[in-house]
């Protein structure tokens, strides 16, 4: 039955739609540098994306120096901590996941997992990610430039980030807002295409509701991204007036050093609305597609069809639509009304139904399932017990009354690290050790890969469970040097010691996972096209890796939906999608939650 | 923020009226087609490019009516009335000229007439520089006049929204010389019957938006005094 070979689709009618026209390459560097192929540009986009990504975690790495041993390296100056962790900030949250899901994951995937033979829009795909690049060099450029990079910390909140005071205010701060309208641009370039592939170019049989969990949730948050990044482009524009032309959009009647700045009238907190009108939805922009990821990565390294699948669909969308409604619980101390924040609370607190139910899915799907305990399977462990364990002190800080306390202290930084942080780079691991395979035909080295997840996983706990601690009993974030304080006991600095520690160790651990990437280039073992025995479409293409066009001269058809695994009576564990029902018989039930 | 706040609620009925129709009630782990039995993907007839022109008007209008939201939001007591340069009027005129003549290249091209939509898309880009040129002239002289950028915020406001509006015109002229490119080098009209509908529907998007813009600023001292009178009547405690 698995043999079923994509010919038996002669017998079907032919497509509502006409094929896509494909761009063809005419040269080596249309081919390699310049690519329009969606698999091509997503490998650009994620080894740009972790190439930054590896800047920011060196980043941190400085800052845990200072924060953990304060008198031994002198060589870190207050400003230069403020710049460190704006940096890291922004380049782990936009330059980092953002592009990595979207970008990167979205652009191998989605034609792939659809079934078309490559993005609608191949040029502006290829636009997407060169603009994207000068992006990145436009935020690395600010590290060389007078003053350096701005250290307003990640939000930029105005008046502080246009401030003399604050560093980086002569061109750091201009070139992360020209960095971040560029990319922004570019993002929407590729976004347009990831929503229009999977609204127009899904291959023959391919319903919505045949999609793998992974397309919905990158399609998902496209949508999120494409309505809430332009928030951020307006205020970076607003905020780029102010700073270069001296507009008053932001800054209010101001004193600085005893004089009068020519700022006026303006509102700080119109700023701190555009900003998280655009980073309350970012949390999901990078959270829906490692949903997705690890819905899959779940099914086929337990060989159990996924639980619920309208459930986690519906989850998927409702989540989308709350995000855009809950922005102003990032601002319960900016003064504003209480009976709001009782509102955005609310809000806040109903995304937690749709997101249980995802979780309690992925638990009911491992119920008795078949567990493979695989790299990418003990990655999407990780994931759901560290998102259960950051979404839990997201209760916390959505309350006011709790929030207002531990506003601004270390227990905030903890929180987004577990859920913004730790959760979807174990995502981000996982989708690697699954798809690699595919990307260059070999496999990547699991005993290596074991010793990483689990040294970043154990790693990770150690680091964020003691910070929780070092927020409760009172401790700032942004803070370069604690100092004497009346609130926090000697232990502190031990366990701050103690988390910087283990910080190395995790980055260390990266190395390990960037050796196994490029040795098992050449000396992985082959994969062949289906090493998991998946039933999606990317893994039924002719060739692995997949060719230009990746289907060969037909295009796939799709009879079933991607989660067919250990279907009672079936030859093997798994039924791929492009395989039909057996002429005249009943109908194949898809598993016992059917 | 209630403007955005009203975009999105109108987004999301729109996406949920989407969504309604397309099956998400299915249980697609009973659904397994024989060969032959290959279901609709309910992909849309629209062609893609339509689609994408439709995707990307609604993200502008989305950092629109964040512009407009943070445009009320900062109408503060510094907020001193823009002057109205008559000039805004021609623009406007012209405005409505180049998406006139867009749309008469457009239904030239569905009729194949050849020689008429390569006049109507000469008089709507030539119209549409004239605009562009005259935005830049309103600006200079509000300079002139002293209205700086920096000066309150009513003016940075106008320069803000008329250099969005002006840019977002610029890259659609592109759109629109790769289509006139065509037609000069030959092609046939009913080739560039997407080309010139899909100018033509961001061309009336630009004057719509254009034309909301300018309401927006000829209402502003009239709206500011407004705003500041409902406030005071929200704000004014009962009984006293």
């Amino acid at each position: 039955m698995v043999g079923f070979t994509p010919d038996s689709a002669d017998a079907v009618r032919p497509a509502e739609l006409d094929e896509v026209e494909l761009y063809h390459s005419h040269s080596w560097w249309t081919t390699w540098v310049f690519s329009q192929d969606a698999k091509y540009i997503g490998i650009q986009y994620s080894l740009t994306a972790l190439a930054i990504g590896l800047v920011g975690l060196v980043l941190s790495w400085v800052m845990r120096l200072q924060l953990g041993f304060p008198a031994l390296f002198d060589f870190m100056s207050p400003g230069m901590y403020l710049q460190f962790i704006t940096m890291h900030g922004m380049i782990m949250v936009v330059y980092l996941l953002t592009a990595l899901f979207l970008g990167g994951f979205g652009n191998f995937l989605i034609p792939l997992m659809v079934g078309s033979r490559d993005m609608v829009f191949p040029y502006m795909n290829m636009l997407s990610y060169w603009i994207y690049l000068l992006a990145v060099l436009v935020l690395v450029a600010s590290f060389f430039t007078t003053g350096g990079p701005t250290g307003a910390g990640w939000t930029l909140y105005p008046p502080q980030s246009v401030l003399s005071g604050t560093p980086g205010q002569q061109t750091g701060i201009v070139l992360m807002l020209i960095s971040l309208a560029l990319f922004i641009a570019g993002f929407t370039m590729g976004g347009l295409n990831y929503v229009v592939t999977v609204l127009q170019a899904r291959t023959r049989g391919m319903t919505l509701m045949r999609m793998p969990l992974t397309v919905w949730g990158i399609f998902v948050a496209t949508v999120l991204a494409l309505l809430a990044f332009p928030a951020l482009f307006v205020g970076a524009v607003m905020l780029l007036f102010d700073r270069l032309l001296g507009t008053s959009f932001f800054m209010p009647t101001i004193v600085e050093l005893g004089q009068q700045l020519k700022y006026g009238g303006g509102s700080p907190i119109l700023f701190q609305h555009l900003f998280w009108f655009f980073g309350h939805p970012e949390v999901y922009i990078v959270a829906l597609p490692a949903f997705g990821i690890v819905s899959d990565l779940i099914s086929v390294h337990a060989r159990k069809n996924i639980f619920g699948y309208r459930m986690m669909v519906w989850a998927l969308v409702i989540i989308g639509g709350l995000s855009f409604i809950v922005w102003a619980h990032h601002m319960y101390v900016s003064g504003m009304h209480p009976y709001f924040g009782y509102f955005f609370a609310t809000t806040t607190l109903i995304i937690a139904v749709p997101t249980a139910i995802k979780v309690y899915n992925w638990v009911l799907t491992l119920w008795r399932a078949d567990i493979h305990l695989t790299t990418p399977m003990l990655c999407a462990l990780g994931f759901i017990v560290t998102f259960l364990n950051g979404g839990l002190t997201g209760l916390f800080l959505g309350n006011v009354v709790v929030d207002v306390p531990l506003s601004d202290t270390m227990f905030v930084v903890a929180h987004f690290h577990m859920v913004m942080g730790v959760a979807p780079m174990m995502v981000v691991f996982g989708g690697i050790y699954h798809w690699y395979p595919k990307i260059t035909g070999r496999m990547l080295d699991e005993t290596m890969g074991k010793i990483h997840v689990w040294i970043s996983f154990l790693g990770a706990y150690l680091i964020f469970l003691p910070m929780h601690y070092v927020g409760l009993v009172g401790v700032p974030r942004r803070y370069f040097e604690l100092g004497e304080t009346s609130f926090a006991p000697a232990s502190v600095q031990t366990l701050n010691a103690f988390i910087s520690i283990m910080g190395f160790i995790v980055g260390a651990a990266q190395v390990l996972f960037a050796y196994n990437i490029i040795r098992s280039l050449s000396k992985g073992k082959p994969s062949g096209g289906n090493p998991w025995r998946a039933c999606s479409l990317e893994w039924q293409t002719p060739q692995t890796p997949p060719v230009h066009g990746n289907w060969g001269e037909k295009l796939p058809v799709v009879y079933r939906w991607p989660y067919d695994f250990s279907v009672p009576g079936a030859e093997q564990d798994f039924i791929p999608q492009n395989v039909p029902a057996p002429s005249r018989a009943p109908p194949l039930a898809g598993s016992p939650a059917s | 923020m209630s403007v955005i706040i009203a975009f999105v609620v109108v987004m999301s009925a729109m996406a949920a009226w989407w969504l309604s129709r397309q099956n998400l009630a299915s249980k697609p782990w009973l659904d397994v087609g024989e060969i032959g039995e290959v279901r609709d993907t309910g992909a849309s007839r629209i062609p893609t490019a339509k689609l994408g022109l439709w995707l990307f008007l609604a993200i502008v209008c989305a950092a629109l009516a964040l512009l407009v939201s943070a445009y009320f939001m900062r109408i503060a007591p510094d907020w001193r009335r823009l002057p109205e340069p008559p000039l805004l009027w021609v623009n406007t005129g012209l405005l409505i000229l180049s998406s006139f003549a867009l749309h008469r290249a457009r239904v030239a091209a569905q009729r194949d007439q050849v020689e008429r939509l390569r006049n109507s898309m000469m008089v709507g880009g030539a119209s549409a520089v004239a605009f562009l040129v005259g935005q830049v002239l309103v600006l200079a002289q509000l300079n002139a006049a002293g209205h700086f950028v920096a000066g309150n915020p009513a003016v940075a406001f106008f320069y803000l929204l008329t250099v969005a509006h002006g840019l977002h015109l610029l890259g659609g002229m592109v759109a629109l010389g790769r289509a006139s490119a065509r037609i000069w080098r030959g092609a046939e009209a009913s080739q560039l019957r997407l080309s010139t509908e899909l100018c033509a529907t961001y061309w009336h998007f630009l004057l719509a938006v254009w034309a909301l813009l300018f309401g927006l600023l000829l209402l502003t001292g009239r709206f500011a005094e407004f705003a500041q009178d409902i406030a005071d009547f929200i704000c004014r405690t009962p009984g006293a």
